[in-house]
């Protein structure tokens, strides 16, 4: 007689998967998830019925917050496009690879607060806040086409010329469909993160929407909100091929360009702002090191600690949330009217940036991390699904398939799951970035102490904690591709 | 022009090419035989990195074509001259055909019988027909040496023979690679038989008929 243990082994991604879930578990008895508005209900509901009456009435020029939202995500993706593609073709170096590992960790919007020190207003800081961590992304996933892409042309030719003819006959015909394919996916990105950077100040669609929002006046919100989702849903209209470099040479003029960079400011910026107190004191070398571990541990730990509990249980729910919410726009389980619903419903969730939705829900349910925890559920587990149930649209099942609740656990489930742990752990890295940058929003997150010390003027402290940051996230980035190359789960880059 | 003096080359530990003791004169039309993986694509492919070492840049026409997919048999064919004129004007002729490129690709693409294919894309084309792209891209080359492993396997007797003519008739010194044994005797005067990676037959093609090559094939 064989032993219950002897009939089935549980597959490695069976305990991965529970072991994230009690990770999860485990998080959400220190996780702070209250509710502290004082009428949230009514809150809620002053806020939906602006959907109503949506006005643009008391914004003074909505079409230019649009124009400059469109003409720093255009500057910001081609310069990150340009400098990406050279930095691919020396991807090969250890350094070229780790330093941009580093740049990518840290957000745009962290970027945009460092350099809006340097540079103020300019709008080269918000195209360099867009253009470097783009740049860096770039890099990589150029680096990985490029590799991935036929070499058996550039091998018969190349000793017959020099590198540059050799590389555009050779190999650049092929590899142009996919560098077009991903670039432009990352301009729909480009897109989101130019709006949310009017959050930290820039002249885009996000500063007028934290304007409304501050002053309670939900139609605007409402009417900037629908303006963004004509944006993003419009983008096969006005992104053509013939027309992009058009785009990106009238861009220059539009950009909001009043300010003048100060250049005592940008010397003072390195030479004096960043380097840390104590050095810029001449004090001795165990007054550094006392210094560091003070910000390490009050305020690096409790913002990684933070940072962590909300990663994971975000995490968790996001998993949960996706598997509930891809049957919506899969075939096999709904017909044509409801998946036009479902993918509706999924669109609006995608394209609304974590940072809006945490911001929305914050002034509706106050300052914990509840707002947080739903906003990166609701935007993440939307791309997630949107993904899984396409996947699902092309499962090959037999003729005499059950259907419902049955179809969905017993042949569903079990074929997709690979492919969804993947995505999930694809995801894990860009919803840890996002909940840094939640930080400024107010919820104690790492990205709450750099706020902090960017407002207290204490730029070395601030530089200290965003590499801190980006420490912890090229960990957890390290850590999935572990995890997912153990599992053996693969997955083809997707925007975040 | 060549010496190899003991070569051996290895895959994953396994010997695809044993103690290769070789010499080619320049001006030799040579052929290597041997059934499939006896090691005539690695020694070709070794023949080829040591002229390139000696800055000898020979023209290549690969068992897999080498061809650009997306682009078109004019550019693909221009390629084989990516090296005479500078990289401006390599950019510029990629972007639009120029009236000198044209000219000379549409003589060498005739010759092959592709007469209407100019600007067809390669991946539009069949496999004959793209083999005999690679075949012009070659000839566009020019230069005293081909090094061209089976570069008549998709083509039709006719297009063979006249192809491995034209071929001949083109370069100095050729090294063919062939599983057509008739088609080595009667284009190489030299042949050179493989097996399992060692050279089994070294002997001028007068001296050698059928039955002696096609016993490398027997098992």
């Amino acid at each position: 007689m064989k032993s219950k243990s002897n009939l089935f082994t549980h597959s490695l991604r069976w305990k991965v998967s529970w072991l994230f879930l009690c990770i999860a578990i485990l998080c959400i008895p220190f996780t702070d998830l209250s509710i502290n508005t004082y009428d949230p209900l009514a809150e809620l509901g002053r806020f939906f019925s602006g959907l109503l009456h949506p006005s643009l009435n008391n914004i003074g020029n909505p079409i230019d917050a649009l124009l400059q939202t469109i003409a720093f995500a255009i500057l910001g993706v081609t310069l990150g496009s340009v400098t990406g593609f050279l930095l691919s073709l020396i991807f090969h170096w250890r350094l070229v690879r780790i330093t941009c590992a580093l740049v990518r960790s840290v957000h745009e919007l962290f970027w945009a607060l460092i350099f809006l020190q340097i540079f103020g207003l300019h709008p080269l800081t918000g195209i360099l806040a867009l253009g470097l961590p783009y740049a860096a992304t770039f890099a990589k996933v150029y680096a990985e086409i490029i590799d991935e892409g036929d070499h058996r042309a550039y091998n018969t030719i190349r000793h017959h010329s020099d590198f540059i003819s050799v590389f555009f006959y050779s190999r650049i015909p092929d590899l142009w469909p996919h560098f077009i394919t991903y670039t432009s996916y990352r301009l729909e990105c480009g897109l989101r993160s130019s709006a949310v950077l009017g959050f930290v100040g820039l002249p885009t669609l996000g500063y007028y929407l934290n304007t409304a929002f501050m002053e309670g006046e939900y139609s605007e919100v409402w009417a900037l909100l629908i303006l963004f989702f004509i944006l993003i849903g419009s983008i096969k209209y006005w992104v053509k091929a013939k027309l992009i470099p058009l785009y990106i040479l009238i861009a220059p003029f539009i950009i909001a360009n009043d300010s003048v960079i100060s250049f005592d400011n940008v010397f003072r910026f390195f030479t004096q702002d960043i380097i840390p107190l104590p050095i810029r004191n001449g004090e001795p070398f165990h007054m550094l090191w006392q210094w560091l571990t003070e910000i390490f541990l009050n305020e690096a730990l409790p913002g990684i600690i933070n940072t962590f509990l909300l990663t994971q249980v975000a995490l968790v729910t996001t998993g949960v949330v996706a598997l509930l919410w891809f049957p919506f726009i899969s075939r096999l389980f709904f017909k044509k009217a409801g998946r036009g619903l479902g993918h509706v419903f999924l669109i609006i969730m995608r394209s609304t940036p974590e940072y809006i939705l945490a911001f929305i829900l914050l002034l509706l349910w106050g300052p914990s991390m509840l707002p947080a925890v739903v906003a990166l559920t609701l935007h993440n587990g939307a791309i997630i699904a949107h993904l899984m149930g396409r996947y699902s649209n092309e499962l090959k099942l037999r003729q005499d398939k059950s259907y419902g609740l049955n179809l969905y656990a017993f042949e569903v489930i079990p074929r997709i799951y690979g492919q969804f742990l993947a995505f999930l752990f694809y995801r894990w890295e860009i919803i840890m970035r996002e909940t840094a940058i939640l930080g400024i929003l107010g919820i104690a997150t790492l990205g709450f102490y750099i706020d902090s010390a960017i407002s207290d003027i204490r730029l070395d402290k601030a530089m200290i904690l965003i590499a801190i940051t980006a420490a912890l996230n090229v960990c957890v980035d390290k850590l999935s591709r572990y995890i997912r190359s153990k599992l053996s789960l693969k997955t083809t880059a997707v925007c975040s | 022009m060549l010496q190899l003096d003991s070569a051996s080359v290895a895959y994953r530990g396994k010997n695809a090419l044993a103690d290769i003791t070789l010499h080619i004169e320049s001006g030799q039309k040579l052929a290597l035989v041997g059934h499939s993986g006896s090691g005539k694509s690695t020694l070709l492919k070794l023949l080829y990195e040591q002229l390139i070492t000696q800055n000898n840049n020979p023209a290549l026409i690969p068992q897999d074509y080498g061809l650009v997919q997306n682009l078109s048999v004019f550019h693909n064919v221009y390629m084989g001259q990516l090296g005479s004129k500078p990289f401006w004007y390599n950019l510029f002729n990629l972007v639009k055909p120029l009236a000198e490129p044209v000219d000379k690709v549409t003589k060498i693409v005739n010759s092959v019988q592709l007469n209407d294919k100019l600007y067809d894309p390669i991946a539009q084309l069949s496999g004959g027909q793209q083999q005999r792209v690679a075949i012009a891209r070659a000839i566009m080359h020019d230069g005293d040496i081909l090094l061209a492993d089976e570069p008549v396997s998709s083509l039709d007797e006719t297009q063979s023979q006249q192809v491995m003519k034209l071929l001949n008739k083109q370069f100095h010194s050729v090294i063919f690679s062939l599983h057509d044994v008739d088609l080595a005797l009667k284009f190489c005067d030299r042949i050179i038989g493989l097996d399992h990676g060692r050279v089994v037959i070294d002997a001028l093609s007068s001296s050698l008929n059928r039955e002696k090559l096609l016993k490398l094939y027997e098992e």
